[in-house]
């Protein structure tokens, strides 16, 4: 008996406290999000193809980028490995039963399937204009859009991913099994823990301050509005204090997964263990010391600005002795090119070229010129997609055969990890250049002489699509044509390796004991 | 085998407790952009806020203070009642009942207050803005504390010297509640009292 075969009526999938169905119930939601904001970014892609804004009007344009950048973010990026890939494998990987509060976690994926209720409710009635940080006061007094629909979605979500995130770190410190010492936990688990306590004391703020942008909405007493008295420096400080750490809810869980495929695509232990579980508390911490990096130009003290801009090339100090830990694991190794590490060699290709240009946006006077330029476009998606998404695909992939107990097909596989590493660079390398060449973020038409730039981006969102939508197909498929998948079929030493794939419902036959660290990989001669 | 996530009660305790100190933390940024405004607003309008704060009804504000205070000190003996199987069910009723009686007088407060805050415009405007918004968030939070406490009262039976987390857990959320007052309460009510 599998926990899949353990009730097939919808109602056991919805009323299940099982951490690894609430994981598939959370893949199914996020994946519906992910195309929802796919959708929306073709549009844009498809108006950014000619010059002249012709396809949409420039209203709808701004509501295709608001609702591109809301669902991705909060319906897609921050649930997506955490409540995932975390929410099945952390248990598994720490020898638990279950979460620690079960009945919690179901709870959570209610809240957030209520948020996004909410937020595909605003849709419906005619969307939201503001962009995804709703910066005041247009998104308090100007705005004619339904921006309290969407911010109550937002607040709603954000509190599915703080029960996440305290379901978590509750689990981890409490529910490891015997022998499993902190320094023995694999690095998915440390990136996970750390990513919550970001989860528990962030989201708070966000949701706070975009309660205040409702109420403010609401009664015209001015915190943020500088026309009713209040500031709007406030505003950016008390968002950005959540936003900028939320970049690493997406990213940190995303290098927990490359530091599991990479060792065991290498055979190689990862180098540096300890020194990766520091990296990954150093960014989680420093992370929330950053956000100014985002108000360069926005009017806050030019002291401020420096301090904030020191404290972000700090950032590249854990960032870099993460990706030159991954590099070293490789050295030596033997090493298989199997989808997952195809993504995962994508990712830290990707994450790399995304963090070093996040240093030219930190560098205060080169930041004054790219600012809301197209730079600014692709630096993010370099992380946020670039590593994010790609790491997440990459983990699906490798924990596929634990998760459905299927072998996906592994050439379409890698067909469609090289399909989305070159759909993705023709994408968005692209909109480096014509950030650095003064183009603006966020209108609908452009002056003639970026259209060949801007058709590429626009080709390239295009392969990117079928590289996105082949998963879709070949995953679906093998749920039912896939070859059945052993306990371990990448010979990996994880201990959610060592149940039956799909594992029982309460995970272990027997509570394993755990004697060594984690990566006990040996090369192959 | 069981089919419990934990190994043992005490595991269980343990996890409650420390479940509940994370959720307190998650409290607390949930609170700090109303304070952080607090800070920024006041900074800005001094002169404002010190007029505002002497609308307030000090008297009833201290009253409140004093029994949100005893409401802590009855919700500890319930958790000590509950650790020694004594009599658990008294101090619950006696929370709940101080409880209620915090969030009748502040109820009180705000219809007095609210034509003064309504006509109010500028700085005072915002004073009576975040004063409505920090005791409101601060009210719903005491609410649904008196519904956990009620609802502890109501399975009082169930909890022993082996078996009492819920008590304790809720007793932690019940002191943070009180804790968030302490620091409203010289927020809004004792700004320059001592020239008033």
């Amino acid at each position: 008996m599998s926990y899949l075969t353990e009730g097939y009526t919808l109602r056991s999938w919805l009323t299940t406290h099982d951490h690894k169905r609430i994981a598939v119930l959370y893949m199914v939601a996020i994946t519906a999000f992910f195309f929802l904001g796919g959708a929306a970014a073709a549009l844009m892609r498809l108006e950014l193809a000619t010059p002249a804004g012709d396809v949409v009007s420039a209203e709808t344009y701004n509501k295709l980028f608001t609702v591109h950048g809301v669902v991705m973010v909060w319906f897609f990026l921050i649930p997506s490995i955490p409540s995932v890939l975390g929410n099945f494998l952390v248990p598994l990987m720490i020898g638990a039963r279950d979460m620690a509060f079960p009945r919690l976690n179901l709870a959570s994926w209610y809240i957030y399937a209520l948020g996004g209720l909410f937020t595909v409710a605003a849709l419906v009635a005619g969307g939201v204009d503001t962009g995804w940080t709703f910066y005041t006061p247009y998104s308090t007094t100007f705005s004619d859009t339904n921006v309290i629909l969407v911010i109550v979605g937002v607040f709603v979500t954000g509190f599915s991913s703080i029960l996440t995130g305290l379901n978590i770190v509750v689990t981890v410190h409490k529910l490891r099994a015997p022998g499993l010492t902190w320094f023995r936990l694999p690095l998915f688990v440390w990136a996970n823990y750390a990513t919550s306590l970001i989860l528990l004391l962030a989201t708070p703020v966000l949701a706070m301050t975009l309660a205040l942008v409702a109420l403010e909405r609401l009664f015209h007493v001015g915190i943020f509005d500088p026309a009713l008295g209040g500031d709007p420096l406030l505003f950016q400080h008390l968002f950005w204090f959540y936003s900028h750490p939320a970049v690493y809810i997406m990213v940190l869980p995303a290098m927990g997964v490359a530091s599991e495929i990479i060792p065991c695509f290498a055979r190689r232990p990862v180098f540096g263990y300890r020194f990766m579980a520091y990296a990954i508390l150093g960014i989680a911490s420093i992370g929330f010391l950053v956000w100014g990096h985002h108000m360069f130009v926005s009017g806050q003290s030019m002291y401020a600005g420096m301090v904030f801009s020191m404290l972000s090339f700090l950032v590249a100090i854990p960032s870099a002795i993460k990706v030159f830990n991954w590099t070293a694991t490789l050295y030596k190794g033997s090493i298989v090119f199997g989808a997952p590490m195809l993504y995962a060699l994508g990712f830290v290709g990707l994450f790399t070229i995304g963090g070093l240009t996040g240093l030219f946006l930190a560098s205060l006077a080169l930041d004054v010129h790219l600012t809301d330029t197209y730079f600014v476009i692709a630096h993010f998606h370099y992380i946020m997609v670039g590593g994010s998404v790609m790491a997440y695909l990459g983990g699906i992939h490798f924990w596929w055969p634990k998760i459905s107990g299927r072998m996906y097909p592994e050439t379409l596989g890698r067909i469609a990890a090289l399909t989305i590493f070159f759909g993705f660079n023709l994408t968005f390398f692209p909109q480096y250049l014509l950030g650095w060449l003064g183009m603006p973020r966020r209108y609908h038409e452009y002056p003639p002489e970026f259209q060949l730039l801007n058709l590429f981006s626009s080709a390239g969102a295009a392969v990117l699509a079928i590289g996105y939508l082949l998963p879709l197909a070949y995953l679906a498929w093998s749920l039912f044509f896939g070859k059945r998948a052993s306990s371990n079929p990448w010979g990996a030493s994880g201990l959610e390796w060592q149940t039956p794939s799909p594992p029982p419902q309460h995970n272990f036959e027997r509570e394993p004991r755990v004697e060594r660290g984690p990566y006990d990989y040996q090369p192959v001669r | 085998m069981t089919t419990s996530q934990f190994g043992s009660a005490l595991e269980r305790r343990e996890a409650s407790l420390f479940g509940m100190w994370a959720f307190l933390a998650t409290e607390l940024m949930f609170f700090g952009p109303l304070f952080f405004g607090y800070v920024h607003a006041r900074l800005a309008q001094h002169d404002a806020f010190v007029s505002g704060s002497h609308h307030m009804h000090i008297a009833l504000g201290t009253l409140n203070t004093a029994i949100l205070m005893t409401s802590s000190l009855t919700m500890a003996l319930a958790v000590r009642a509950a650790q020694r199987s004594g009599p658990t069910r008294i101090w619950l009723a006696l929370t709940a009942l101080f409880g209620l009686a915090f969030l009748g007088i502040k109820a009180s407060e705000w219809v007095m207050e609210f034509g003064e805050a309504a006509r109010a415009a500028g700085g005072e405007a915002r004073f009576y803005f975040l004063y409505y918004a920090m005791t409101g968030l601060h009210a719903v939070h005491l609410t649904i504390g008196v519904g956990v406490v009620a609802w502890l009262w109501l399975y009082a039976k169930r909890f022993s010297a082996e078996y009492h987390a819920p008590v304790e857990v809720s007793g932690l959320y019940w002191h943070f509640i009180d804790v968030v007052w302490v620091f409203l309460y010289p927020m809004f009510y004792l700004l320059e009292r001592y020239n008033a």
